[in-house]
């Protein structure tokens, strides 16, 4: 390890023995963890419409993600950190990318890259369309733009870096066995129209509102 | 076969009495046909006229006439301009119209499309399910009387957000507070799920095979996507496998469908133009082209000279990085992990800089106008671009023939896979690389020129074994081809003007229809408009090569491996946005 790396970790600031200094760190525990999590950002290799493309610039040669340590794509969700949400997020593709989502193991990150993504962009009113995938996941970082540069989705992924050095194992939800369940989202599926399991019976009263004032309707007018 | 008489002085009318008329309509051109005669006058077309191409095949909703049209635009792959024709029924369910299939199998997934979102049925179309949304979907979308969730108005400009500039959010006015919309005492819990898979497994063929030495093997089916590293996108196919041999497969399609469409026909015709950028977002600059092509027609105006070469400029430049990516991307199916692709996206970013300087973004350059471009190129952007086209792009190309051309695995891999003839490639209305692949000259440039491309010199290219092989060295044929007009335009170009029109964020577009049609990097990619004198289009219809030529995908997959499947549909050249529209 360079000796800068070192420093960089070694906040506590006790003294090291001039003879060690170079070989020893002395850090919390969080930090070491964070460190580690942070430089080698997994992300799934996962691109859904027009902004995948930039994505995908942003791992080629001249922005060259690699230099931050998140060029890993992982084409299985199992082994990936992070899952940039690259594109519209369609109903016909949601139930799928909810199961990924699902499949993804603890600790994860969503980024919803460009305007399709974080809220539908210029396909909101479309009738195939979600707006906005924070509808379903819970995001980490929204990133703007159609499509966001790779300099914006580089600048994102350092936004979700830091985010990560905040992060305390005291806290975190994944080493807290009573939460399990908070983080399987479950999945919608595709009837009439998409039907989040969440929200059924929000849409059943609805739906019987519905009919009623219908019901009140047509007497009136027979 | 005679040699038939051009379509304008025959009267087909005259022979076939009472099933066919001119359609008199003003801006309409074509004839109409009665769903009864459909076949026969189909049949005529193609077999006596010469009209073997079938190139687009759309519904439009004619909701105050209460009638569905469907419209048909065939070409010669001989050249020349083509010939519309149209057949239509009562907008009452269902509506019912005789399947085309049989004359032009490429009618199989626009017809599908036409059923999808409006409710045409078919008739003889052997397997009409749903293409872009799912089975069990409520309602056909496109058709003018169906309203989304998040419905507004009819057409922009919504009065509601201007001018004073008010913004309510759409999910606070949507009935279910989201993009969401069921039928007045849908109750979720008692609704039985209908399998939207079911159709479509039922719809796989699957043979059964022989039992030898007491061991009876069985196919497996094997899902592949929509999300997977090899589909570029999140395009799905399902295969039966017979070991590791394809026996059947099935494209499923729609899971990036944006409803470009319906959100087309409420745009403005100016408001269209940042769309289409998102078609094949490759190719923003073909796309703008295609659209603005189509409008011009329409609107009868001319183009501005210096625009007309600043338009093939960035048409061929984004040619030349389409062929490139799709060479890398075609050595990632074979393998080749990310090297060569690598390489391309280095000549790739140098094109974007171009397209950002110009337009102002890289990818979504929403550069053309209706009678020209938004913006004049800059001697630095000018300068750039003769840097790339005489002297590195043309070191490039030749750099990745060297490397990949004569490549052993590359040769290997792609030489006698998937061939596909001439005739098929026509019946099955292949366009572009695909199509000249198997040995049919057809370039749009040059059979049904549009812009200046009569003024350039430069040669078709065609390869004549349709494998896998020639798919490859077609687009590098290609680049040559483009880096020889770029050479030649960026000498030529004049000084002037870069729009015949001021512009203005309204257009006037005198009623009637028009179909616009350019040689995309892909294939062809057309558009057909109709216009009612309104400041929106009345039908706004997207012909992408991506979906049409992925029609003889099953053809050209079934007897070959499974890991070949990748590789030939990454010949293909599919882009999801312009796919899935
Ligand atoms: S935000 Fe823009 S570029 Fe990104 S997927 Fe949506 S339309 Fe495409």
């Amino acid at each position: 390890m360079k000796d800068e790396d070192l420093r960089d970790l070694n906040l506590p600031n006790y003294e090291i023995p001039p003879e060690l200094t170079g070989q020893l760190a002395i850090t919390t525990l969080d930090r070491i963890y964070n460190f580690g999590r942070r430089s080698s950002l997994w992300p799934m290799m996962f691109g859904l419409a027009c902004c995948a493309i930039e994505m995908i610039c942003a791992q080629a040669g001249r922005y060259d993600m690699a230099r931050f340590g998140m060029e890993v794509m992982r084409p299985s969700p199992r082994q990936s950190d992070v899952m940039i949400v690259a594109g519209t997020v369609t109903k016909k593709m949601v139930p799928a990318i909810i199961r990924l989502y699902n499949q993804m193991p603890e600790p994860k990150y969503v980024v919803a890259m460009g305007a399709c993504a974080s809220g539908g962009g210029p396909f909101k009113e479309g009738y195939n369309v979600v707006a906005g995938i924070d509808k379903f996941l819970p995001v980490d970082v929204y990133i703007p733009g159609c499509p966001p540069t790779p300099q914006a989705l580089i600048h994102g992924m350092i936004l979700l870096q830091q985010k990560i050095d905040r992060q305390s194992i005291k806290h975190v939800r994944w080493y807290d066995g009573k939460k399990e369940d908070a983080v399987a989202v479950p999945v919608p599926y595709l009837g009439p129209d998409l039907i989040d399991p969440r929200r059924i019976p929000e849409i059943k009263a609805k739906a019987a509102e519905l009919a009623a004032q219908e019901q009140q309707i047509a007497p009136q007018q027979a | 076969m005679t040699t038939p008489a051009p379509a304008e002085t025959l009267d087909l009318a005259a022979r076939f009495p009472g099933a066919v008329s001119a359609d008199t309509r003003p801006g309409y051109t074509g004839w109409i046909v009665t769903p009864e005669k459909l076949l026969e006058f189909a049949q005529f077309v193609r077999d006596e006229l010469g009209y073997d191409y079938l190139v687009n095949l759309c519904a439009v909703d004619y909701l105050p006439e209460n009638r569905m049209e469907v419209v048909y635009n065939v070409f010669k792959t001989t050249g020349g301009p083509g010939l519309t024709f149209k057949t239509w029924a009562p907008r009452t369910d269902p509506i019912e119209i005789p399947s085309v299939i049989s004359i032009w199998p490429g009618a199989d997934f626009q017809e599908r499309e036409a059923w999808d979102l409006y409710g045409v049925k078919f008739i003889g179309h052997p397997d009409l399910r749903r293409i872009l949304m799912w089975e069990g979907f409520e309602g056909h979308p496109m058709r003018k009387d169906w309203q989304e969730a998040f419905y507004d108005e009819d057409v922009k400009p919504f009065k509601r957000r201007w001018p004073d500039g008010k913004h309510v959010y759409a999910e606070k006015r949507a009935v279910y507070g989201d993009n969401i919309n069921f039928k007045p005492g849908f109750d979720p819990e008692k609704w039985t799920p209908t399998d939207p898979e079911e159709a479509l497994y039922k719809s796989l063929k699957k043979y059964k095979s022989e039992t030898t030495d007491g061991i009876e093997t069985d196919h497996i089916i094997v899902n592949m996507g929509p999300q997977h590293p090899s589909t570029h996108g999140v395009f799905r196919a399902v295969v039966v496998l017979d070991g590791e041999t394809v026996v059947s497969l099935k494209p499923v399609m729609g899971y990036l469908h944006r409803n470009h469409e319906k959100i087309g026909e409420r745009n403005t015709w100016l408001q269209n133009m940042p769309y289409t950028d998102r078609l094949d977002y490759f190719n923003s600059m073909t796309n703008n082209w295609g659209y603005a092509l189509a409008v011009e027609k329409l609107m009868g105006i001319p183009v501005a000279e210096r625009a007309e070469y600043i338009r093939v400029i960035m048409a061929e430049l984004s040619r030349i990085q389409n062929h490139l990516i799709l060479i890398g991307m075609l050595l990632n199916d074979l393998g080749a992990y990310f090297t060569p692709a690598l390489y391309a996206f280095e000549e790739r970013e140098l094109i974007l800089d171009v397209f950002e300087a110009v337009s102002g973004s890289r990818m979504m350059c929403n550069y053309f106008r209706f009678g020209g471009v938004v913006r004049d190129i800059d001697e630095d952007s000018l300068r750039k671009i003769k840097d790339l086209v005489f002297d590195r792009l043309p070191r490039k190309i030749e750099e990745f023939d060297r490397l990949l051309t004569e490549n052993e695995i590359i040769v290997s891999r792609l030489k006698g896979v998937a061939p596909l003839t001439a005739e098929e490639a026509i019946a099955y209305s292949m366009a572009g690389p695909m199509l000249r692949a198997s040995g049919v000259p057809y370039d749009i440039r040059r059979a049904d020129p549009y812009g200046i491309y009569d003024r350039f010199d430069f040669d078709v290219a065609v390869r004549y074994n349709g494998d896998m092989y020639d798919r490859y060295l077609i687009r590098v044929d290609e680049m040559h081809q483009s880096i020889r007009i770029l050479q030649q335009a960026v000498k030529s170009i004049p000084e002037g003007p870069i729009a015949s029109q001021k512009p203005s964020y309204t257009t006037k577009v005198p009623p009637g229809e028009s179909y616009g049609r350019v040689e995309g990097p892909k294939g062809e990619l057309g558009f057909y408009l109709v216009s009612t004198g309104k400041p929106n289009p009345w039908r706004y219809h997207v012909r992408t090569p991506s979906f049409v030529n992925l029609t003889a995908l099953e053809k050209m997959c079934i007897g070959t491996k499974i890991a070949d499947f990748v590789a030939i549909l990454g010949a293909v050249d599919i882009v999801l946005g312009e796919l899935d529209r």
